[in-house]
Order: C-alpha cells, then sequence, then structure tokens
C-alpha cells in the first residue's frame, strides 16, 4: 500500500539541511538488506527468519540468491521467534525479520523465554518501526516496543540513525554474543556527519554498540535523540545558533545499554537536555536518561520529545512527526521554551 | 549396555519414587504430570536418545525438548540418573539460589531449552530440526507438549512450520493424560480429535500407550527409508496422570498437589510393593 509522501521537512528546514551539506542516503532497510546478503554470502551460518515479510523486510533478493539461508514461516510471528531460537541452538546466526508491531508484541513472551531468558544470540529485526506504518493506523505502530524490550533482562536494543549506524549495527549484529532488537524505518536517512563520513577511516571503529555518537558540539543544551529523529535534532541545533543557542547533537544509538558517560557528561557541560524519539514518553529513550541523571544527583532542564499517552493521529510519518513536534521548528520551540524557564 | 524391558519398566518405577522424594522434601512439584510422562522420558533418555553427559556439547547430539517444563520433576530425576549430576543435588529443589528451579533451566546440566510457559517448544523444536536438515546432519529433536497446552495456538503455527518442511526428524510426544489444572481437558477446551487434527497438519500419527515401554520404544523409532511420505511424527502416548500411586491415578488435585507425610510414606510403599510384584 503506498500512501502519500509529503515533505520530510518545511521548506525552510530544507534549507538547513543543505547548509549544512547533509546528504540524502537510503533507507536503513535497504542497508539492512544489502549487509545481511553480504554477510550471509560469507558466511553459511547466516540464516534469515521470516514471517511472510521478505518482501517489507526488502529480502527478495536475499531469497533467490541463497535460498538455503532463509526460513520463511508464514504469518506466523510467534513460531517466527521460537524456530530463531531452535536454530539459533543449533549454532546458527539468526536475523529474524519482521515488522516492529508484530515483533516486539505478537511474539513478546517467545522474545522474553526462548530468546533473552534461554540466551539464545538471536538478531530480531524490526523493521517499519515507530509510526513508518503511520497511515496504516495504530494496529501497525510500534511505540510501544522499547518500553517493553527495556524492561527484560538479556537483550540489547539499537536504533541507528543513518545508514552508516545501521551498517555497523548489523554488522556488529552477526557476531553479537546477546540477544538484540535492532528497530529501524522505511525513510531515506540524511548522512549524519561523524569522523567516517568524513573520511577519516579510524572513525568506522568509532561505532560500537553501547557507545553514543555525538553528532556536534554545543554547551547550552543537548538534545539526545536516535533513530528517523535525530535528523530533525540537527537540524534544531543548527537553526538555534540564529539564536545564539549551541546546541549538542547526540545520537544515542543504543538504548540498552546505555551509554551513561555520554549522558552524565551532557548534564555536566549543557544548562538543558531534551530527549527525542520515535516512541511513546513512556518507558523509552526520554525516561531512561531522566532515571540516569536523577539517580546521579544531576538535575538540568529536562524535556522529553516523543509520543503522547493517546490514540496516536494517522498519517504520513513526516505528517505525524510535525503532529508531535518531530521538526526542526518543533524542537527549536522546545528548546527555547526549556532555556527561559 | 543396553537394558531389557523389564529393567526399564523397574527403572520407571525407581524415577517414580525419586520424583515423589524430590517433590515431598521441596514442599512443591507437578506431581502428577511428572508421574504421567515418566515412562516416556524413561525410554527416551535410556532407549533412544543420544545424549549423555560426554556428548552434551557435540551439534550431532539428538534434542529433548520439555515443553510442559512444569513436569519438570521427571526430567530432573531422569538427569540425575543419566549422570548429568548427582540425585543429592535436587535436595536444593526449589529452594533459595538453587537452579532446580520449578521448571527447566540450562543452568542445570542436561537440560537443552528454558521452557515453562506453554506452547513454546515446539517451535523450538522447529528451528533444531531445519537445522539439523540444513547441515546433513542425522540428530533427531523430539518435544514433550501436554494435552492441556495445546489450546495454546502458537503449537498450531509450529505444527503448520513442522509439516511445510517436511521434518521427519522431529517428534512431538503429546502426554494425553486428559487432565488439567482446572478439571477435564475435555470440559476446559475439548481438543478431540487430536490424531485428526495432527492429521490433517500433515503429520504422521501414532496413538500408544504411553506407559507401556514396549509402545512407546516402537512409536520412537526413526522413520523407514521406505516410507512414502516425509512428515513430522506426533506419538499420541494416552497417560494417567499421578501413575503409579492408586490415590494419585486421575485424580485432578494432584496435578500440583504435595503429598503430606502419611501420603508419602504411603505412596513409596505402594510402589516398592509393585517392584517386588514386577521382580
Amino acid at each position: 500500500m503506498s500512501a502519500p509522501s509529503p515533505p520530510m521537512f518545511t521548506p525552510q528546514a530544507r534549507e538547513v539541511a543543505l547548509s549544512l551539506g547533509l546528504v540524502m542516503g537510503r533507507t536503513n532497510l535497504e542497508v539492512f538488506a544489502d549487509t545481511l546478503l553480504m554477510l550471509a554470502k560469507q558466511n553459511r551460518a547466516v540464516i534469515a527468519v521470516t514471517s511472510d515479510s521478505r518482501g517489507s523486510g526488502k529480502l527478495g533478493p536475499f531469497g533467490q540468491s541463497l535460498p538455503e539461508q532463509i526460513v520463511e514461516v508464514g504469518i506466523a510471528e510467534q513460531n517466527l521467534v521460537g524456530v530463531a531460537a531452535g536454530l539459533a541452538s543449533a549454532g546458527k546466526i539468526v536475523f529474524a525479520v519482521s515488522p516492529a508491531c508484530f515483533l516486539s508484541a505478537r511474539s513478546l513472551e517467545q522474545v522474553k523465554n526462548d530468546i533473552c531468558y534461554s540466551d539464545m544470540p538471536v538478531k530480531l529485526v524490526a523493521i517499519s518501526s515507530g509510526v513508518s506504518y503511520g497511515a496504516l493506523g495504530s494496529t501497525h505502530h510500534s511505540l510501544h516496543d522499547v518500553a517493553a524490550l527495556r524492561a527484560i533482562n538479556n537483550i540489547d536494543i539499537v536504533v541507528p540513525a543513518d545508514n552508516f549506524e545501521a551498517q555497523q549495527a548489523i554488522t556488529l549484529a552477526a557476531e553479537h554474543k546477546r540477544p538484540i532488537y535492532l528497530r529501524f524505518g522505511k525513510a531515506a536517512m540524511y548522512s549524519l556527519p561523524s569522523p567516517a563520513t568524513q573520511g577519516d577511516r579510524a572513525g568506522e571503529s568509532a561505532f560500537a554498540i553501547g557507545k553514543a555518537r555525538v553528532l556536534r558540539d554545543g554547551h547550552d543544551l543537548c538534545f539526545i535523540a536516535n533513530g528517523e529523529t535525530v535528523i530533525h535534532a540537527l537540524l534544531a541545533a543548527e537553526h538555534l545558533k540564529q539564536r545564539s543557542i549551541s546546541a549538542r547533537v547526540i545520537s544515542m544509538h543504543t538504548i540498552k545499554p546505555l551509554d551513561t558517560a555520554a549522558i552524565l557528561t551532557a548534564a555536566n557541560d549543557c544548562r538543558a537536555i531534551i530527549t527525542v524519539e520515535e516512541h511513546m514518553i513512556h518507558g523509552g529513550l526520554g525516561e531512561a536518561c531522566a532515571s540516569l541523571l536523577l539517580q546521579a544527583g544531576l538535575s538540568p532542564k529536562f524535556a522529553i520529545v516523543g509520543f503522547p499517552d493517546e490514540y496516536t493521529v494517522t498519517g504520513a510519518q513526516a505528517d505525524i512527526f510535525r503532529h508531535y513536534g518531530i521538526s526542526m521548528e518543533g524542537l527549536g520551540a522546545v528548546a527555547a521554551e526549556l532555556l527561559a524557564r | 549396555m543396553s537394558l531389557t524391558d523389564h529393567q526399564l519398566r523397574q527403572k520407571s518405577l525407581q524415577y517414580r519414587k525419586q520424583v515423589l522424594e524430590i517433590i515431598y522434601h521441596a514442599g512443591a512439584g507437578h506431581t502428577g504430570g511428572s508421574l504421567s510422562c515418566i515412562d516416556i522420558l524413561n525410554v527416551l533418555y535410556n532407549r533412544v536418545l543420544r545424549v549423555s553427559p560426554e556428548n552434551f556439547g557435540s551439534p550431532d547430539r539428538d534434542r529433548y525438548i520439555q515443553s510442559k517444563g512444569h513436569s519438570v520433576e521427571a526430567l530432573f530425576v531422569v538427569l540425575a540418573d543419566k549422570g548429568f549430576f548427582a540425585f543429592d543435588e535436587l535436595k536444593s529443589l526449589c529452594r533459595y539460589g538453587s537452579h532446580f528451579v520449578g521448571h527447566p533451566t540450562r543452568k542445570v546440566p542436561g537440560v537443552e531449552f528454558n521452557t515453562g510457559a506453554l506452547g513454546h517448544g515446539l517451535s523450538i523444536g522447529v528451528g533444531s530440526a531445519i537445522a539439523a536438515k540444513k547441515d546433513g546432519r542425522d540428530c533427531r529433536t523430539f518435544v514433550l507438549l501436554g494435552d492441556g497446552e495445546l489450546a495454546e495456538g502458537s503449537n498450531w503455527e509450529a505444527a503448520m512450520c513442522a509439516a511445510h518442511y517436511q521434518l521427519d526428524n522431529l517428534t512431538a510426544i503429546i502426554d494425553h493424560n486428559t487432565l488439567q489444572i482446572t478439571g477435564r481437558t475435555r470440559d476446559v477446551c475439548a481438543n478431540a480429535p487430536l490424531d485428526e487434527k495432527f492429521a490433517a497438519f500433515g503429520w504422521e500419527v501414532m496413538t500408544v500407550d504411553g506407559h507401556s515401554i514396549e509402545q512407546l520404544t516402537s512409536a520412537f523409532q526413526p522413520a523407514s527409508p521406505s516410507r512414502q511420505t516425509v512428515r513430522p511424527r506426533v506419538v499420541i502416548a494416552n497417560t494417567i496422570k499421578g501413575r503409579g500411586v492408586s490415590f494419585m491415578e486421575d485424580v485432578g488435585k494432584w496435578h500440583h498437589g504435595v503429598p503430606s507425610k502419611e501420603e508419602y510414606v504411603k505412596a513409596m510403599a505402594e510402589i516398592d510393593v509393585t517392584m517386588k510384584a514386577e521382580r
């Protein structure tokens, strides 16, 4: 189903993106599919398990070129995760691929018991996450998944913010010894500034699961964001410069384990912290940061931007983001208000 | 050294006593279901499964996944007998900090998977069996299910998938004791006819007396190379909950009933009489 696709940015925000020299890349989903195919060609133990999701997971070419390394279970997410656990127990490197809304809810007990409690290092690949399926309604939104999984022992959670992070996360996940949940959407991603994309080869090793990526320095305010919201925080930081506000931007791609040092440093350096996530405000990145800060005795001005506890408005992801203030303008307004408090 | 049918029958009686002993000392456990499936585990571990403490790390070992995890006392007793750990360690069953908890956990040597929430084991078994096929290993996977457990829809997702992948290296065993915690399975959520249901899902179906060493042995033999169709197999093992102790047999309250001192002494004496009679 193809829904209308409104522009990601306002004309003003697009101007800011251009001024920063940001380049639109591919969707993280495409990066995932290509990376997985490459990994699977190198190692026959790599198996993709799908629940009628090979199309939505862009795994058509994978299925055609490596039919022996894909296991299709049909529309049966509970079975998807159980089968993935069984395959992993026999030494397979398993990527279980399904839309985030189903993978994290329909099969949550299998994730809890068969993967996490049984310590099977399955890679749960949650595609079309958040409100990627915005127009399809709440059945297809996953705004609960990070909260649900944060409350389960023995699983790491990674939400990459651009193609670089996605490629790195998927590659590292293959060797990861613990269960891991990779979450990404369907939008084309801008390449975010980092040593690696500025031609510094050494920077490529800068990505590590559990290590935040500082995209921009600043000392008045820090945006801590992840996934498809990070670009909006970055534009807001640039926009705020006009008001003489210096904003740091951190891509907190790993929510579990959290890079506590990066958050504490930000709280010591900056007067205010704003977290941004494509998730319910309960139980996600924002609350993880708030909990850390309070327990560390730090109390910067603090705001959580995400989805409120209400029936989520529907439409394209870009429309929904704007509705809830996940935009350059919306985040800029939150920042100005917070700093003036 | 292979054991005779007679020796296995004696072993089942010994296992029954040990199940009662550990449940009595722990003051907790699933007595009825452990006694209904003990003959199945006996035949599997002593006659069928290529599983031992020595080969447990080998990818070629057979797999046993106990989906009806609450009958863990039966599994622990058999694993102790197979030498995975000393029987005395089971004195810590359900005690603070013990890894002998009320459902299977991989912290216990010999346990393949953490189970206990129902409706999980068959999917895990499907994954294990698919992996064996992909690797060209001849190892087999066995999954023990409860009949009440079959109300969990995930079993039927797995059943469909197993037939789709023609997993003739997978055997599901149903401990068909017809009782669950609330009462008769037919009154709680009727699942009959199980044979026709599994046949319709594309499985080879065998129905046996789940307390007969001979019938269980026969049902667990590998598929004949000359078979016409390649299918997963289900063994519907007709059993009696609480089997072996007259006052526990087919009585729902023994699902997780723990014997009093008098009941324990009486039950042990009764099994001793049976052992002597069969000698």
